[in-house]
């Protein structure tokens, strides 16, 4: 035990004093604030270049009035296209549009004429034609004789609001969830799942490099003849597990605190900037009833005193399997790092494929795809933390847990019965023969 | 009552007190691999002391015997003990065992890197950093106490390495071919070192396919051929054991014709001749009959078989396992 500490202790300290280490802490976050920076800079940009248009609406579908827009100045015109072409070639103005007067009031199609030698960009042009949608629908309705107000209350947004039906006692008045929460939860969960699957394929490439480094520089050898080859295993990864743990709650702290300094700094509509124009996203959330501090309360609704300590320890349950694996892979390669990465297939397979069962859970967190890979022991560490914003049943998160546990004891035993003997195989990297017969040979 | 409390008093005294005790003794120790025998049913016993050589061509089972006796492997079968005691996980801190295939990590400072392998060892931190000095204070390299291991040459490194495996104070050291890749400077350093520690009362195995070294170094050996115990014992009784009464003689003037048997005479060179005989006294006899005929002797020397030789004769002569006692 003693021994494992001091394993631990260097395997933490030679990575965390590491001048890369701590470069690539400190300044990720720092990058990523400048990131932000620059996309909100990019996306707040608009065509800077204004131009002048002409408008010739002899049927007045446009009732005589079009608002200007940034980048677009319209006039009305009653001259001819003739006189205005020539205007054009003075360069008096950009552009020519022709509204054709409308023939047939039911007809769904309308084309509209713009002349020029150049052609409009397509966020002007966007904007040019919903507007123009716009003006025409009020014209139709105008013309076809129909009540504004009528037609304005066909338009519903419908929400679906929903409660249990078994409550528990003392629960009555208070509704477990609301149209927000499986939104939220997906959120989370899938936040959660992308979290362990980068956690678990960082923190294993790690320790099986790590490993690797410590064969071909034969150390281990002269380590073994100290410790015990399991301790020497399970030192290095609880110690890069420790590594990666402590980068990552630094990232947890500095990102959002940097993104909030930059949202300071760039001011409170970059947000709003930020969106494409087209798509009024903020608004329509808006629209619907969304606001910060009700998204808040409904984070601060859910189970976080089970959340938080499952995602605890299913993080603990797939990092132990998964590191414990890939060190024994790294154990296993030869003196050409190449030349093994065949060997982690294996091991990656199970990782992806638990990564896009968990983007299907988000979806649909009771299929039984979801509740079953959920279960599952490879699977589990990235597929149950995205379902447990869900409230999956109890019997799942337990039999899951329990489940991860055992597979937690049996997948490092495994791991350390090959790391053993591959340690000490120099040369060729091991066939999964070789490596299925290690298994059982004795020490 | 009387007669068990005895009976204890012995015992106590037997194992406290050991009679020149071996610190290793194997015993039917076998271990085989999946596709073959590496180690086959080894007995030897090694004195308290002394410098001991573990021979054998590449590949013999050198390195396997040697993972058993550190506890890395275990093995399939057979005693050994270490000290008089059954091996078990609390002897590795009194190894001190340096690998062939060694090396140490690359981007520790040298410092800690020596304090880490003795704490390792079961050395306290303060007791390792005092050790520590004094070896770098030994090998002049003080002034490398920050540098990091990849800043040094390889010559430097196996002196940190070799300070590594001494600096807890084992007693038993391993070393399993020292001198692979060694400039004959250091070499010489290390072999220098190694009789320091020996005249320390540590013993040494010194594991080599180099037989040419173990005439120079050992006192005892043990031969491994094919994962068996081919021959073992002290080295000058092996040499003994296998010598064939050849003696040189060199000599000035001339030898009269007729002097010397044609039996005895091997080979004949102006001033030297090479002669054998049944024994060590017919020698001398001889030597009584050259001189009182006025042959001036200047050099006489008997000819004990190089242990290269022993091994080549050994090793193709049957493979049966011959004890020396």
């Amino acid at each position: 035990m003693d021994k494992l500490w001091i394993i631990i202790k260097r395997e933490y300290l030679t990575r965390v004093k590491r001048k890369a280490f701590i470069l690539a802490t400190f300044l990720t976050p720092l990058f990523f604030g400048i990131f932000f920076v620059v996309i909100t800079i990019i996306f707040a940009y608009q065509s800077d270049d204004v131009r002048k248009i002409i408008i010739q609406d002899p049927g007045e579908v446009m009732g005589n009035a079009m608002a200007d827009s940034k980048s677009l100045y319209f006039t009305f015109s009653d001259e001819t296209l003739e006189e205005l072409k020539v205007r054009y070639n003075n360069k008096e103005f950009d552009g020519i549009l022709v509204i054709p007067p409308v023939k047939d009031l039911q007809s769904r199609k309308f084309k509209v004429q713009y002349l020029s030698d150049e052609q409009l960009d397509p966020e002007s042009n966007s904007a040019l034609e919903s507007e123009l949608e716009k003006k025409l629908r009020k014209y139709k309705i105008k013309e076809l004789g129909f009540d504004q107000e009528k037609l304005a209350s066909l338009e519903v947004a419908i929400t679906i609001d929903p409660d249990q039906i078994n409550k528990k006692d003392g629960q009555e008045d208070e509704k477990l969830f609301t149209s927000l929460t499986t939104a939220v939860a997906a959120a989370m969960g899938g936040l959660m799942g992308v979290i362990m699957y980068l956690m678990v394929f960082i923190n294993g490439s790690m320790v099986m490099r790590s490993v690797m480094e410590e064969k071909m520089s034969r150390i281990v050898e002269v380590m073994i003849s100290s410790v015990k080859p399991f301790q020497l295993m399970l030192g290095k990864i609880i110690g890069v597990g420790a590594v990666g743990l402590t980068q990552f709650l630094i990232w947890a702290i500095l990102i959002p605190l940097i993104g909030l300094i930059v949202s300071l700094f760039m001011g409170i509509d970059s947000s709003q900037q930020m969106m494409p124009p087209g798509s009024s996203g903020a608004e329509e959330l808006m629209d619907s009833g969304l606001s910060p501090g009700l998204l808040i309360a409904e984070i601060q609704r859910m189970n976080w005193l089970l959340i938080i300590p499952m995602f605890i320890l299913f993080f603990l349950g797939g990092f132990f399997i998964y590191s414990s694996l890939f060190a024994a892979v790294g154990s296993a390669i030869g003196d050409d790092m190449g030349e093994g990465q065949s060997l982690t297939i294996p091991i990656t397979i199970p990782v992806i494929l638990a990564f896009y069962i968990m983007i299907v859970a988000i979806r649909a967190p009771n299929s039984s795809l979801a509740v079953w890979a959920s279960i599952f022991p490879l699977f589990s560490p990235i597929v149950m933390p995205a379902r447990l914003a869900f409230n999956p049943p109890a019997w799942q998160i337990i039999l899951s847990a329990g489940l991860l546990i055992l597979s937690v004891f049996f997948f490092v035993w495994l791991s350390g019965r090959i790391y053993r003997i591959g340690i000490l195989m120099y040369g060729k990297k091991a066939t999964f023969k070789e490596i299925g017969k290690w298994l059982f040979s004795k020490g | 009552m009387y007669f068990w409390a005895h009976e204890m008093d012995n015992i106590q005294i037997k194992i406290s007190n050991p009679p020149n005790m071996p610190i290793l003794s194997l015993r039917d120790v076998n271990k085989a691999y999946t596709n073959h025998k590496a180690v086959d049913n080894v007995s030897f016993e090694m004195p308290k002391g002394c410098i001991f050589g573990m021979l054998g061509p590449n590949g013999a089972g050198k390195t396997s015997l040697i993972r058993i006796i550190t506890c890395i492997t275990r093995a399939d079968s057979g005693t050994i003990f270490f000290d008089g005691e059954v091996l078990n996980e609390r002897h590795p801190e009194m190894i001190g065992y340096m690998p062939e295939e060694r090396g140490l990590y690359k981007k520790m400072k040298v410092g800690e890197h020596l304090i880490y392998l003795a704490v390792l060892k079961g050395m306290p931190v303060q007791t390792a950093k005092k050790e520590i000095a004094v070896w770098m204070e030994k090998f002049d390299i003080d002034s490398w106490y920050n540098k990091k291991i990849e800043e040094l040459s390889k010559g430097m490194q196996q002196k940190i390495q070799f300070i590594s495996t001494v600096v807890h104070k084992p007693k038993l050291l391993i070393l399993d071919e020292p001198f692979s890749g060694l400039d004959p400077i250091n070499a010489n350093l290390i072999k220098d070192e190694i009789s320091n520690l020996n005249n320390e009362g540590i013993s040494v195995i010194f594991s080599t396919h180099r037989m040419e070294q173990v005439e120079e170094i050992c006192d005892e050996m043990v031969l491994i051929n094919k994962g068996k115990n081919v021959l073992s014992g002290k080295v000058a009784e092996i040499k003994e054991r296998f010598k064939e009464n050849k003696f040189e003689i060199s000599y000035s003037g001339n030898i009269p014709g007729g002097l010397i048997n044609q039996e005895t005479l091997i080979e004949s060179k102006p001033g030297r001749l090479l002669a054998s005989a049944s024994s060590l006294g017919e020698m001398n006899q001889i030597l009584a009959h050259l001189i009182q005929n006025g042959v001036v002797i200047t050099k006489f020397e008997e000819i004990l078989p190089s242990i290269n030789e022993i091994f080549i004769k050994t090793v193709t002569a049957s493979g049966e396992a011959v004890k020396i006692d």
